[in-house]
């Protein structure tokens, strides 16, 4: 090593420290915002889910079978929405309270339709069947039919329509 | 630490390409004036690092560039920021560009076998306005669509090939969303590579010829100072100092967002950005035969000075004061340009419809910026409803499909899902009674693929494969 590029590497240490550590946190507080807006899609929470209309409750009274009803719902993909249909099924409890159960079928996602002459549900793909209620009679989903979120709102029904995990035994928002 | 850095040096030679770099000698020691080639290089750096991160969300075209742009600014995190530090970022870039280009031709930095260097630098001035102009269109707002109608009219004064020219930048006759795409391509790609390639080239010939030192080569040769540290420090110092201030800017004042460009809208009145207002004012005054001269030939004549400076100015006299002839024509160029810009505000502000109408123009853009983010609809979800309406069978081929749980597989449109495949184009592959046939016995293929036999009657199937095959 010669003495010229010895001195000179040896006046490195502190200045180059010095110049390092401010051109570095300059640069990390840039990094912030750039970090920030690459990874916005990541961080889009999935509950905010708005409600879809259904229709007047007084349409719905006289509830004798589970009805299938089209559900306009709004879906954002970035920049842009789509709006689609989609079939949701409402019957009433007991109790009288209205109840909206996903036409998706969480064995594999078909759609589920209601057979009036055998008061039951059943999936056309692989023969699942339930009851009116949406509970599991028979065939291989492993669980009963969804039930999503509604309210009656100004004597409207409204729903809030998501997906669930397809598969597996508890009802599991994933969209 | 000391292992790895003899590591790296002896498959890189990383040491002696930094004591290159650090270890030149200035004639005359550091100085504050010679910080502006470094600042711009910086600059350059932080709007090609803003400019890729924009990119993650801009679509190049007439129908989706403005929601785009919208959609990072009002509701990506830190878009507003990003997009504030981007555009702002060009003016720095005009600013310093015009720091370095004075602090040269004060110190008669371009004498002493360094034309080249000084053309390269010419290039990269005109590349850094191009760069302007071409990102000022591609938010597609209402300032950015008629500022480059005006922009792009201007080509058209050259002769001959004038309006052959304007076509070519526009893509066609009119702006449209061939010259988004167009602009795009120029402000992402062609002019940023040509900023590389001479960024090199001027780099490059600059380390060749030396650092020019003070005017007085007197002052240059009694002392010189290495690059390292002083000059070093002086040179991050600025260009920190510029990102911290842009930085603040971009916080304090976010850029704003015009609404989307409207062609038709008859009462706009266009202002381009600061930089280009003296062209603007100029332009003005030179209207009907004359506007050649005004347009192209004066331009061009201080062009062709500006650029062959260093073979017209060939004394090896560097000091300004024995000067007077190039920093005079200088200081004269740079204060008309702001004496037209001074006019162009005051006219302005001097007629009340003027004044009245860039107003309401601020006052649009002011409130759009604070509206919330709209949505674009996609016209996927209109092409179905307009292909039920259209015909009474694929309506009810529609309510069959659906009755049918078709939509389950196939998507609510026929797009497919990751279930099943789409079933837009069907109608192109087999003709009707062969979809008939194949929904009522699958194929194997199919059978496997998880599809059901469809059981209705034949008069439902029909309208279903109605329904289909008008899927688009």
């Amino acid at each position: 090593m010669s003495a010229e590029r010895r001195r000179f590497l040896g006046a490195l240490p502190f200045l180059g420290a010095l110049l390092a550590v401010g051109t570095s946190s300059v640069g990390a507080l840039l990094a912030v915002p750039l970090a920030r807006f690459a990874m916005y899609p990541l961080r889009r929470k999935p509950g905010e889910v708005a409600w879809s209309d259904i229709g007047p409750t007084t349409d719905l009274t006289p509830l004798a079978a589970p009805v299938k009803m089209l559900v306009e719902i709004e879906q954002r993909d970035g920049w842009r929405k789509m709006i689609s249909t989609k079939p949701v099924y409402v019957t009433r409890t007991a109790e009288g309270r209205l109840r909206v159960l996903s036409a998706v079928c969480p064995h594999l996602g078909c759609s589920v339709a209601w057979n009036d002459s055998r008061r039951q549900f059943s999936c056309p793909c692989h023969v699942g069947v339930f009851a009116e209620d949406g509970a599991l009679v028979s065939g291989p989903p492993p669980r009963g039919m969804d039930e999503l979120d509604s309210t009656v709102e100004d004597g409207r029904l409204k729903v809030r329509y998501q997906y669930f995990r397809q598969l597996v035994t508890t009802r599991e928002i994933i969209a | 630490m000391s292992r790895l850095v003899d590591w790296l040096d002896r498959r890189t030679g990383l040491q002696h390409l930094l004591r290159e770099a650090l270890g030149e000698a200035i004639p005359g020691g550091a100085r504050l004036a010679y910080v502006f080639g470094s600042g711009l290089l910086l600059v350059f750096l932080s709007q090609v690092i803003t400019g890729v991160f924009l990119a993650l969300y801009y679509v190049p075209s007439a129908d989706h560039a403005h929601v785009t742009v919208a959609y990072m600014v009002k509701e990506v995190a830190s878009g507003s920021f990003l997009r504030s530090l981007h555009a702002y970022g060009s003016s720095a870039m005009i600013i310093v560009v015009l720091l370095h280009v004075a602090q040269t031709l004060i110190y008669g930095s371009y004498k002493g076998a360094r034309e080249i260097l000084w053309m390269a630098g010419c290039v990269l001035f005109a590349l850094v306005l191009g760069m302007a102009f071409t990102g000022y269109l591609l938010p597609w707002d209402q300032k950015a669509y008629f500022a480059t109608a005006v922009g792009t009219n201007i080509l058209g004064e050259v002769p001959l090939i004038g309006e052959w020219l304007q076509r070519l930048v526009r893509g066609g006759a009119d702006m449209g969303t061939l010259t988004v795409s167009r602009f795009f391509v120029a402000h992402v790609f062609l002019i940023p590579g040509a900023i590389f390639a001479f960024v090199g080239l001027h780099v490059f010939l600059f380390r060749k010829a030396g650092p020019a030192g003070p005017p007085s080569v007197e002052a240059g040769r009694q002392r010189t100072e290495l690059f390292y540290p002083r000059q070093l420090l002086m040179d991050v110092g600025f260009a920190v100092t510029i990102m911290v201030c842009l930085g603040a800017i971009a916080w304090m004042w976010p850029a704003e967002l015009g609404p989307e460009a409207n062609p038709a809208d008859t009462r706009f009145l266009p202002r381009p950005e600061w930089y280009y207002v003296p062209v603007f004012q100029w332009l003005k005054y030179w209207k009907g035969s004359s506007a050649v001269v005004g347009i192209v030939i004066i331009p061009a004549i201080v062009a062709v000075f500006f650029v062959g400076l260093p073979f017209f100015d060939r004394s090896p006299e560097r000091a300004p004061s024995k000067r007077p002839v190039t920093v005079g024509a200088f200081v004269a160029v740079l204060l008309s340009l702001a004496l037209l810009g001074v006019l162009s505000v005051v006219e302005d502000r001097r007629d009340p419809a003027i004044a009245e109408q860039l107003a309401a123009q601020r006052e649009v853009d002011r409130q759009f910026t604070a509206e919330p983010f709209e949505p674009e609809e996609s016209p996927a979800s209109l092409k179905t409803a307009k292909a039920a309406l259209a015909d009474p069978a694929t309506a009810r081929g529609k309510a069959i499909y659906e009755a049918q749980s078709c939509d389950a597989c196939h998507g609510d449109a026929g797009q497919g899902t990751p279930g099943a495949s789409a079933l837009i184009g069907l109608a192109a592959k087999y003709p009707a009674d062969e979809l008939q046939r194949v929904l009522k016995i699958p194929t194997q293929e199919m059978t496997d693929g998880g599809m059901m036999p469809v059981d209705i009657s034949d008069d439902d199937l029909r309208v279903l494969v109605a329904y289909v095959n008008a899927l688009r």
